[in-house]
């Protein structure tokens, strides 16, 4: 079907603005303005909390804008990054999962268990924690949907109740320490400074390449689409982030002249990874839309045919599995799997990184990327909080008020967009 | 009595939830580019019957026949399979997704495992050209943002891209201002002049003599008439719905027999 064609048809139907609609960046940025006012606020708030915190901890201290401390901080939020990940397909659909953290820790368990006391490899060991996530979210998953428990309740018991396990596993005070290489390496080594640089220049092309065909694709079909400037606009933020990063992490910044520490940490790739995979099986697969629906309104996906129950307990399961990858991570980068791994705070900052990045606790919206952005944001204020030697009292109150403060946002917002008529 | 058979027919639906009757050997026609209006009081069985057509409430007996041959409809699916649709009354639209994915939410189109975009939002273009859909901004718009009126409009053209045959309208003007009114009942009736077979459900008599050919009311789960919406009076089928019957329309008290 030709343009002609598809506009004139448009025009008859009495949507034509939807071809016309953001023709210009100007438009486009009005837009924006107008849907942030209407309560649709993205990304926005977290991005800009960030690099006020940058700022402010900048300022506090010489050391956080080091190379070494930017690297740490990278690293370090990796975890949370991906357990708050892990918690976006299930606050999609406006549950939750309190024992995220600690099947993480169980699952962590498992693999350190298996690598030091029976001497499995690492990958068979790595497989066995991921299983063991698996199951987990299978049972609560199950519980939730078929049983009808709320996911508040089964959580909470299984917060407790895999605490015990982990006790069970590697006895009272205990802790295994995790110094296979492979694993270790995640947290602990570098990419080559060249391939650093490749991989990066590779991601950027690739997405520069997807994003100008898709609008070219969508033009010439005559769909709705974005302003090329906006299109052009995104690839240079994505290719401004990406090298920066990559500059950053490929500096030398080892205080000891005579070992050199350069290159991007492996967590980094990824999670960019984990980013990739699952903004396409939200973004673009009929498993994603139907989580999307489910959250938005259970009874009318029930309606057009979609398996809910089905849909809740994937997510159960993508969860904690999304966890025992997280515990891994976090044991990479501890050294060790301990009776307190994936307890504590590891949960609210995980829930939070969420929340923060504009993930609604209420169901329905959210993206893979608020994980990347809130986590960012999580692991910014401990690094930061951390470096200024705080007393721990103050990490808790600030990252509990931080919480409570993305939670108002969401929710206000939520009330704003209710009022506006804005999705 | 009339020249075509029935495009969907039901034959003594029977449906009781524990010790509740609700529906007594209930037969329904719709017939194929008319407008067949269900009356009935509240609680008269309405919704029930609309549920055990969309095959959310399977029926307890009773016989279903599409197209002149008997069928099994079990769930949602084997319904819209048949090709019969239902909007309901709160729409079960999400909200949070927008027209497009409304309207291929559980069926989408793939290419592969990827979703394809393209396909769908060109084709909820057309159906929602088809109708002569004038008040939507874009096909893009979330529903969120849409009025009721424009929210049922997108509920029913979900039924034209389907090429659904049969049409169940749950009370598609309960919420709807004049205006909106107008431009659904327009609708409907573009509807079945294109071949499809509409059955409305409604409370507001206005609506019924509007659009609808065949009334059929209902009186405590039972079938108090089927007739021609020609044939009766405002009058009359306000007893139908009240009382159960209506001294002067003998003529039409057993449709069944005429089966």
């Amino acid at each position: 079907m030709t343009d002609t064609v598809n506009e004139r048809e448009a025009e008859e139907a009495g949507f034509a603005s939807d071809l016309t609609q953001s023709h210009t960046l100007g438009e486009s940025i009005q837009a924006y303005v107008n849907r942030v006012r209407g309560g649709e606020m993205g990304a926005l708030p977290s991005v800009l909390g960030l690099v006020v915190l940058f700022i402010v901890f900048g300022f506090a201290n010489d050391r956080f804008l080091s190379n070494l401390n930017m690297a740490n901080l990278l690293t370090q939020s990796g975890s949370i990054i991906i357990l708050a990940m892990a918690l976006v397909p299930v606050l999609l659909l406006g549950d939750i999962d309190l024992s995220a953290g600690v099947a993480g820790g169980v699952s962590a368990c498992v693999m350190g268990v298996l690598l030091v006391d029976h001497g499995q490899e690492w990958y068979v060991s790595v497989a066995a924690a991921l299983v063991t996530g698996a199951a987990i979210g299978l049972i609560i998953g199950a519980l939730v949907a078929k049983l009808g428990i709320p996911s508040f309740v089964v959580t909470l018991a299984f917060f407790l109740g895999l605490q015990g396990v982990t006790l069970k596993l590697i006895g009272e005070g205990g802790s295994v320490r995790v110094n296979q290489e492979v694993i270790s390496g995640i947290a602990n080594s570098n990419m080559d400074v060249l391939w650093g640089w490749i991989c990066a220049i590779a991601i950027i092309a690739a997405f520069a390449a997807l994003k100008l065909l898709q609008h070219r694709r969508k033009v010439s079909l005559g769909l709705q689409h974005q302003p090329v400037a906006v299109v052009v606009a995104q690839i240079v933020v994505v290719a401004a982030v990406l090298i920066g990063v990559t500059y950053v992490l490929n500096q030398n910044r080892s205080v000891n002249p005579n070992f050199p520490i350069e290159g991007i940490p492996y967590v980094i790739p990824m999670v960019i990874l984990l980013l990739i995979f699952w903004t396409f099986m939200l973004g673009r697969t009929t498993w994603g839309r139907h989580v999307y629906a489910v959250g938005g309104n259970s009874e009318a996906a029930r309606r057009a045919g979609i398996n809910v129950d089905r849909i809740r307990i994937s997510v159960f399961i993508i969860c904690s599995s999304m966890a025992a990858l997280s515990g891994i991570v976090a044991a990479s980068y501890g050294g060790k799997v301990s009776t307190s791994s994936g307890g504590g705070n590891v949960l609210l900052y995980a829930v939070g990184a969420a929340v923060i990045g504009g993930t609604s606790l209420f169901g329905g919206k959210g993206k893979a990327s608020d994980a990347v952005i809130g986590g960012l944001v999580i692991a910014t204020i401990a690094n930061g909080l951390g470096l200024l030697a705080q007393a721990s009292y103050i990490n808790f109150l600030v990252t509990g008020g931080v919480l409570l403060l993305a939670a108002s946002v969401d929710a206000i917002s939520r009330r704003r967009r209710s009022a506006t008529g804005l999705g | 009595m009339s020249e075509t058979a029935p495009l969907l027919e039901l034959r003594g639906i029977n449906k009781s939830f524990g010790v509740v009757h609700v529906l007594h050997d209930v037969d329904l026609k719709i017939y194929a580019g008319q407008v067949t209006a269900l009356v009935g009081d509240n609680g008269a069985g309405k919704s029930t019957l609309v549920k055990a057509l969309a095959g959310i409430y399977p029926a307890d007996s009773g016989e279903y026949i599409f197209d002149g041959k008997p069928v099994t409809v079990h769930g949602p699916k084997d319904a819209s399979a048949l090709g019969i649709e239902v909007v309901y009354q709160d729409l079960a639209l999400c909200e949070n997704l927008d027209i497009v994915e409304n309207m291929f939410l559980g069926r989408e189109k793939k290419n592969g495992v990827i979703l394809d975009e393209t396909t769908m939002e060109s084709k909820a273009r057309e159906a929602l050209t088809s109708l002569s859909v004038r008040t939507v901004k874009s096909v893009r718009q979330s529903v969120a943002s849409l009025s009721g009126g424009q929210r049922q409009t997108v509920a029913i053209a979900k039924s034209v891209l389907w090429n659904s045959r049969v049409v169940l309208l749950d009370e598609p003007t309960a919420a709807l201002g004049v205006a909106q009114t107008r431009q659904v009942l327009d609708l409907v009736r573009r509807l079945a002049d294109s071949g499809v077979g509409v059955l409305l459900i409604s409370h507001n008599l206005t609506d019924v003599f509007e659009v609808a050919d065949r009334i059929t009311a209902l009186y405590l789960g039972r079938v108090a008439a089927d007739v021609a919406t020609k044939d009766v009076t405002s009058r009359q089928v306000v007893e139908l719905i009240t009382t159960g019957h209506s001294s002067d329309l003998d003529g039409a008290q057993s449709p069944s027999t005429t089966a």
